[in-house]
């Protein structure tokens, strides 16, 4: 047996699969090394019948290696014929233990892999394709290698009438217990106090099993050790340190899903290096995937490409690479067109090169990050004068200004509130609060721009740390400009902004409480609060306030404990400005002084306003009904997300005669599913929230969509395109179960004479059955808006957002707006 | 909630435009008055009578406009139009007459459109009456909802009843096999059964405990909570039945009576070519 090859790949993924199969093709001598007994170990590892996804869709696949979406068994079947046609040179059970260049021989020129086995080979070159799954975390302790114990579930169905413990309260870990409920008894041991990791629609459907009695958790509770049973109905017995002591679980079977292992102390042992100490670094690549080793190569998900498609285009090019020969990356191709007309006499390494250089928030990415942003983003080239989005607009796409400059105008009088040059951003705020533009934004001088969907910028700030953190100082800045006022020196703003301090607030959770002593002005960037006070007993809101505003002036003003206690709509995030920094504030501008004084006027008099009528709702009978009930018709409403919602239907159930022409009118301008369901929702002194989509800020739905069918319009409507794949997680993801499942069909126009003889139209029949998910669009491509409420002949079904609902409780919405600080109606 | 209905529609805009339309109508009545008298075949009578029948053809046009829901504009304003000048219609049409009213086809069409419009009349007092009952009687529950949990009282009192003596098993086994919600037009505008099983059940029940020996009491008093519940779901349910047969009905004269005037109509204008 030969020991030396120009290449090694250590596992076979896809990456390594396809860098294998381009090697044989290029007839280069390789060795593939799988550390399991079969190729393919993660896939393998799926749930039986899982569909496996082909993301991205635009990138096109360059490899001998096939792959489409598809099921689970027919990826891997297609793979094995690969390795069979391809007389893939593959030895299996070959686990890597070290990579290493002799330190003795400086010439030498290559590298030494030793298997656990004690084999040992040598390459010219070797490529790391091991992904981040393969290494799974086992139980370390004893009885942790037991058979009854498993690292993985691969067939649910295959278990009946056991008692099973999974271990582990990740996404995986609930995923699997959730999948042997129903035929199992199944136990979670969470080592946390919570199930706060997981996915939402995980905890739900956790939740809901456990209420059903289908399964139990122990929380705060780690496995100690696993004993055999000689005797008994249970072969093993698990012991576990729960708050309450040492637990003795009888079980059948244990499955543990504690995550993978990093991959990084592996990688060092190799000699890999980090840019950075974060545990979650990607190691330091070259453009032709080498490491700082030379000659070692690293591709897939170790890469930071975590997406079959990727892997498999890198392990054809990493073989080109090796080879010498040029190759450019998959991508390159669609970055061209992107950059059409944009420096389109410079090539795109170039072009790449200048936007880093050009926009330092973008230096913080890898070449790996910055390309794929690119490509899901737009260059936007605007000439002077063109408008990037409107105040009001609901958009939630980021802006990186490569070069140019634009203007800012949060009001219609004309004059520039400020300014943007080449290398900074906009458009953190609606980015952030889900919310309408607050301004509009116009190109000065001709520009060029990079447009980022939400997504993609979420994605990349949640995983590059340093990005958020200068993303953030500069958003604070801006939202206590935009706030407080436009007059503060840029000192002012810079002490402001490094000295506050982000909160994050459950829906429900107290910002602040009637009484407390003044802690500070609250500036709420993103979902919403209430404002209430205790009158005549009772808690009555009064005001309900968005993102983009402030709380906590009057006793900032007055000096006196807080008036009222505010309290999250939602999940609410909120910059607090330590009463010491904002009294130096007021101290010295006399301008902000005014703007608080005159908003904590207003606040003054509409409270004042308030109290007296709820005094004397007290007295008169017929204005009592009237003005509680409008109180506390706000608080229902809140208690019903419509705080989170843009636009949400209501049914005036009093005037309603339940001839359900809304849910006919949908049905027919929409495929014929209907997306509200008039007879079902909360009802309070007459007004239902019936089941419809509420448009919230943050769409729960867009959470998780797969091929990201679900969409934000300008206008701020809500909607699935065509490329839904009908795999549910909207549905799941839903809060307010306003997402269902159908097979949408075309609805013939019925002719009059139809109409008059009764006879049904012709349905053409249907090309397509699947089913796809549905929703309100709130009728955004119907010319007079929604049908719905078009289609009520009496005027009960109303549309409204949660800044009009105030106007409905205080009969005054003019006064009202301004007071939310909301002019736009 | 300021919410605008039928009536109130765009500040009484078609209230307004009735109000101006029977006024203008009445002071044509008085201007021009034909030295015969007023008749339908003056030139008032005949401007008044095609105006008329153009506004009878655009009112059964609502009927079909409120179905096709791909037009534009909303169909409250259509609703609100439909209401304040089919009343304006009633006053075009006497005035049309002149008051010469017989026993002929020309009366007929006449008396069926104030058949139509009274019939409108009492839809929109059910309209403002109902809706609201409804809400109060059924809460957040649907009457499908109402009707499975009645199945499933029915379902459990039955398996109690079994192990009770038989008097009480028959009385449950009567209340769950007779009891009927709404099955004739009747019942359900009545919203009442005669002499309803569920009711006298629970009467019954309560004389039929007394003498239980101690051990049964328990089972029994589950029983009658069951069987109390379950009277006041069923009572509930053909409430809601009541109130939708009641906001249904209306339409069952409203229509026909279109159709009825609309021939009427064609033959009295016939008649007036013919006869000219």
């Amino acid at each position: 047996m030969r020991n030396h090859f120009d290449v090694i790949i250590i596992g076979a993924g896809p990456s390594g699969l396809s860098a294998a199969a381009r090697a044989s093709e290029q007839k280069l001598p390789y060795l593939l090394l799988e550390a399991s007994e079969a190729a393919a170990n993660t896939i393998r590892n799926y749930q039986r019948r899982k569909l496996v996804m082909s993301e991205p869709r635009g990138l096109p696949l360059r490899s001998a290696l096939p792959f489409s979406a598809s099921l689970r068994e027919s990826v891997l079947n297609a793979w094995e014929h690969v390795i069979d046609d391809y007389k893939i040179n593959i030895q299996y059970n070959a686990k890597v233990v070290a990579i290493t260049r002799d330190a003795n021989n400086a010439e030498q020129n290559y590298l030494n892999v030793e298997l656990s086995n004690g084999d040992r080979f040598s390459a010219s070159h070797v490529v790391l394709a091991i992904g981040v799954q393969g290494n799974l975390r086992k139980l370390e302790i004893p009885g942790g290698d037991l058979p009854q114990v498993q690292y993985q579930l691969d067939d649910p169905e295959a278990y009946q009438n056991e008692t099973i413990v999974v271990i582990g309260g990740g996404d995986t870990g609930v995923e699997n217990a959730l999948a042997l409920t129903g035929r199992n008894q199944v136990i979670i041991l969470n080592r946390a106090e919570d199930f706060s990791n997981c996915k939402e629609s995980n905890l739900t459907q956790l939740t809901e099993a456990r209420q059903r009695g289908a399964l139990d958790w122990l929380l705060e509770t780690r496995p100690q050790s696993i004993e055999i049973n000689n005797k008994g109905e249970f072969p093993v017995t698990l012991f576990a340190s729960t708050p309450q002591g040492v637990e003795r679980i009888p079980c059948h079977r244990i499955i543990a899903r504690l995550g993978a292992l990093p991959s990084r102390p592996l990688l060092e042992s190799f000699g890999v290096a980090f840019p950075t100490e974060d545990a979650a670094a990607l190691p330091v690549l070259s453009s032709r995937y080498e490491s700082n080793v030379p000659g070692l190569y690293i591709i897939g998900a170790l890469a930071g490409y975590p997406l079959i498609k990727q892997g498999i285009n890198q392990g054809y090019e990493v073989i080109e690479h090796i080879l010498g020969n040029p190759v450019e990356a998959a991508d390159t191709a669609l970055l061209r067109d992107k950059f059409a007309n944009f420096c389109s006499d410079r090539g795109v390494e170039d072009v790449l090169d200048k936007i880093q250089r050009c926009v330092p928030l973008l230096r913080l990415l890898n070449s790996l990050q910055l390309r794929e942003l690119i490509l899901e983003s737009n260059i936007l080239l605007p000439a002077p004068g063109d408008i990037i989005f409107n105040r009001n607009d609901y958009s939630t796409s980021f802006f990186f200004v490569i070069e140019g400059e634009l203007e800012m105008h949060i009001d219609d009088d004309g004059t520039i509130d400020d300014t943007f040059k080449g290398g900074e951003f906009f458009g953190e705020m609606g980015l952030l609060s889900g919310r309408r533009r607050i301004a509009t934004i116009k190109a000065t001088t001709h520009s060029a721009l990079i447009e980022t969907p939400r997504r993609v910028i979420l994605k990349l700030i949640n995983s590059v740390k340093a990005m958020r953190r200068s993303l953030d100082e500069v958003a604070i800045k801006r939202i206590v400009h935009a706030c407080i006022g436009l007059s503060l020196s840029e000192d002012d703003l810079n002490d402001l902004a490094s000295n506050a301090i982000i909160k994050q607030y459950a829906a429900g959770e107290e910002l602040f409480h009637e009484g407390d002593e003044a802690d500070g002005l609250y500036l709420i960037r993103r979902g919403s609060v209430t404002v209430s006070r205790m009158m005549t007993g009772r808690e009555v809101v009064l005001f309900y306030v968005a993102a983009g505003n402030y709380v906590g002036e009057m006793s900032l003003i007055s000096g006196e404990p807080r008036y009222a206690t505010v309290r999250a709509a939602i999940a609410t995030e909120a910059i607090l400005i330590d009463v010491g920094r904002m009294q130096g504030i007021i101290a010295r501008n006399p301008e902000v002084r005014a703007s608080l004084d005159a908003r904590y006027l207003q606040h003054l008099q509409e409270q004042e306003k308030r109290q007296q009528s709820e005094t004397s709702s007290d007295n008169g009978s017929g204005n009592f009904s009237n003005k509680s009930t409008q109180s506390s018709l706000i608080s229902f409403l809140i208690q019903q997300g419509v705080g989170e919602a843009t636009d949400v239907l209501l049914i005036d159930e009093s005037l309603c005669v339940r001839c359900n022409h809304c849910e006919q009118a949908c049905a027919d301008t929409h495929g014929g599913a209907t997306r509200l369901d008039r007879d079902t929702g909360p009802i309070y002194a007459n007004i239902r929230v019936p089941t419809s989509c509420r448009h919230c800020e943050h769409p729960h739905c867009m959470k998780d969509c797969p091929p990201d069918a679900i969409h934000r319009a300008p206008h701020g409507e809500v909607y699935i395109d065509d490329s839904c794949i009908g795999c549910g997680n909207c549905q799941q993801n839903c809060p307010y179960d306003v997402i269902q499942m159908a097979v949408i069909q075309e609805q013939p126009e019925q002719s009059l004479w139809q109409m008059l003889l009764g006879i049904q139209p012709k349905q053409v029949a249907s090309t397509n059955n699947t089913k796809v998910a549905v929703k309100c669009d709130m009728c955004k491509d119907i010319a007079d808006g929604p049908v719905c409420v078009r289609a009520c002949p009496v005027g009960a079904a109303l549309r409204v957002n949660p800044e009009e609902l105030l106007g409905y409780a205080s009969n005054n919405s003019a006064e009202e707006q301004f007071l939310l600080g909301v002019d736009d109606a | 909630m300021q919410q605008s209905n039928m009536f109130d529609y765009k500040n009484y805009r078609y209230f307004k435009i009735a109000v101006v339309v029977i006024l203008m109508a009445f002071a044509a009545f008085l201007l021009f008055e034909p030295a015969v008298g007023h008749y339908g075949g003056s030139v008032l009578g005949y401007t008044l009578g095609v105006i008329s029948a153009l506004m009878v053809l655009w009112m059964t046009w609502y009927g079909i406009r409120k179905r096709r829901y791909r037009g534009s504009g909303a169909t409250q304003g259509w609703l609100s139009a439909h209401i304040y000048l089919g009343t304006a219609l009633t006053v075009i049409v006497t005035l049309h007459s002149g008051f010469n009213f017989g026993f002929n086809i020309h009366t007929l069409a006449y008396v069926l459109l104030l058949i139509v419009v009274a019939s409108g009349f009492f839809g929109n007092y059910t309209y403002m009456i109902y809706p609201r009952k409804m809400t109060e009687n059924m809460g957040e529950d649907s009457l499908d909802g109402l009707l499975l949990r009645i199945a499933e009282a029915d379902k459990l009192a039955r398996k109690i009843a079994l192990l009770m003596p038989d008097e009480i098993n028959d009385t449950v086994l009567k209340a769950c096999q007779e009891t009927s919600i709404g099955i004739s037009i009747i019942d359900q505008l009545s919203g009442f059964q005669a002499n309803c099983p569920s009711t006298r059940a629970v009467q019954e029940l309560t004389i039929l405990g007394k003498d239980l020996p101690v051990e049964q009491r328990k089972l029994y008093r589950e029983l009658y909570s069951i069987m109390v519940r379950r009277e006041s779901l069923v009572k509930r349910a053909r409430q809601d039945l009541m109130y939708r047969a009641r906001l249904g009905i209306w339409l069952y004269l409203h229509v026909p009576f279109t159709v009825g005037l609309l021939v009427a109509m064609v033959a009295h204008i016939i008649a007036v070519f013919i006869y000219w």
